[in-house]
């Protein structure tokens, strides 16, 4: 038998036990809590952002608005230009969400006082957290960080976080995987549509809600705020896919990606059997549609945790479930949807058979991207995405498609060769 | 790389260089591999064409091509 024949057994061995887990994932959506208690090492003066490591000095403009924004909430600082101050000397501790268990959409500010969801695995007996959605218009993880941005981050941390945690924990918790299975049948995608996983969130949610809260104007305030928002339900993909993947990290001689994710100035992808090593390039510029009034040149480079959607096979890789996003972000007629499904099938391992696609005959979404078949094809990992203002605190000024850099997957692929001791 | 089929023959024979080479007595029937600029202009002129999406492995780079043989998963 020949080396190059070992090889690949053994790698074909590690990645289906890299698929299985994904598969045999159980995410539930058990509590909301305070960020300080959810992951213990977080500190004062440390902020967790998207993407790989990053620091101030080569943070894009929403970045660093949201990181002058996280200051004053937290009382860090006075005001946005004192903040500004300390990030430039160096006082803040940043950290990628990633390693502590968190992911963010966007900017990804994860500081201690913050509410995080909390969705359990219970397969992989591991949590992951991610922080609430704000809503739509001006927003922290889009670089927003005036007044407004700051009194509903303390609306989130006093009133909905610690009601939707009530919720929660006087139920059972909430099974996040046939949710997200009905959502496809919906026409969700789970990255730039959530309309139908939002709606069945909120239906799910408003029972226990009521029961816990017993202001009625409060109530309706938070009814109303996520029955407003059609997106309420990205921070639970993005949770949900947080809780599967970790699991799947460290899964020796396996080339299956267990994380994307952007922080505006670069992309980067982790690899299973290469553990938590980080494979950068410069992230690209999302091509889509822009709101009346934005153009191209007002677009910041892509950036957020949320391409773990995309990990575990939803947003740009469940296009198909999703005709009316291929119009949205400018990707190509409604018609053309499926076509993105089936080539993102071309760089990864499985199919999902309990996330099925209707309009592909209940065909699974495409699981487990290879980075071997990434490289050998050239085909990129399609990914949706909001596309953000250059500047900080403008906020979502479009939608489109965005390609992962090759070069990350080449990158790894001698990383995981090396290791392999090739 | 562009290859166009041979049209069918009654029987073999060698061409005269006064009669129109057999390929040409029909309209192309063309199969395309690789750059789609090819189909692109031949779809336009409405002619019998397969678009095969191919293009060298690892973009054609041979180092990481050597790679992917020595990890290969077939």
């Amino acid at each position: 038998m020949s080396t190059s024949f070992s090889l690949g057994d053994t790698i074909r061995e590690a990645n289906s036990e890299a698929v299985k887990r994904m598969l045999e994932a159980e995410p539930v959506l058990v509590d909301v809590v305070t960020a300080s208690e959810a992951i213990p090492d977080l500190e004062e003066g440390m902020i967790l952002h998207a993407g790989p490591p990053i620091d101030w000095d080569r943070m894009c403009g929403p970045m660093r608005g949201a990181v002058a924004g996280i200051a004053v909430f937290e009382g860090w600082a006075e005001d946005l230009s004192e903040a500004e101050n300390i990030a430039e000397s160096g006082s803040f501790k940043f950290r990628p969400n990633h390693d502590y268990g968190a992911v963010g959409p966007m900017t990804g500010m994860t500081t201690l006082s913050q509410p995080v969801l909390v969705v359990e695995n219970r397969s992989g007996g591991n949590r992951a957290y991610c922080t609430i959605n704000e809503g739509l218009g001006k927003v922290m993880r889009f670089g927003g960080n005036d007044a407004s941005v700051i009194k509903r981050l303390g609306w989130l941390r006093d009133k909905l976080g610690p009601a939707i945690g009530s919720a929660l924990r006087s139920g059972k918790g909430i099974e996040l995987k046939s949710l997200v299975a009905r959502g496809l049948t919906m026409g969700d995608e789970m990255h730039q549509r959530n309309v139908g996983c939002s709606s069945l969130l909120l239906r799910t949610l408003a029972p226990e809600l009521s029961r816990n809260v017993y202001d009625r104007t409060e109530l309706a305030e938070m009814l109303a705020f996520i029955g407003s928002n059609d997106q309420f339900f990205l921070n639970v993909a993005m949770v949900l896919g947080k809780a599967i993947m970790d699991p799947v990290c460290n899964i020796e001689g396996s080339s299956v990606v267990t994380a994307m994710s952007r922080n505006g100035t670069d992309f980067g992808i982790r690899v299973s059997g290469l553990g938590e090593e980080w494979f950068t390039a410069p992230v690209e510029m999302p091509e889509g549609l822009y709101f009346p009034g934005f153009s191209a040149e007002d677009a910041n480079p892509d950036m957020g945790d949320s391409t773990i959607v995309e990990t575990i096979g939803l947003g740009g890789f469940a296009m198909a479930a999703s005709p009316a996003v291929a119009g949205f972000v400018g990707a190509g007629t409604p018609s053309s949807a499926a076509d993105f499904t089936r080539i993102m099938g071309e760089i990864t391992l499985a199919k999902n058979p309990e996330w099925t696609i209707p309009s592909l005959d209940y065909q699974g979404v495409p699981t487990g991207i290879d980075i071997r078949l990434v490289v050998e094809t050239g085909i990129a990992p399609t990914i949706n995405t909001g596309i953000a203002h250059r500047k900080p605190g403008v906020g979502q000024v479009g939608a489109g498609v965005v390609k992962a850099p090759l070069v990350c997957f080449e990158k790894a692929l001698r990383a995981l060769a090396m290791r392999l001791g090739v | 790389m562009t290859m166009t089929s041979k049209q069918p023959k009654s029987e073999t024979k060698i061409p005269d260089k006064n009669t129109p080479h057999p390929l040409l007595e029909g309209p192309p029937r063309v199969i395309n591999v690789g750059l789609s600029l090819f189909a692109d202009d031949l779809k336009k002129q409405d002619a019998e064409m397969v678009n095969v999406d191919w293009s060298p492995p690892a973009r054609g780079d041979i180092e990481l091509a050597n790679l992917l043989a020595k990890l290969s998963y077939k």
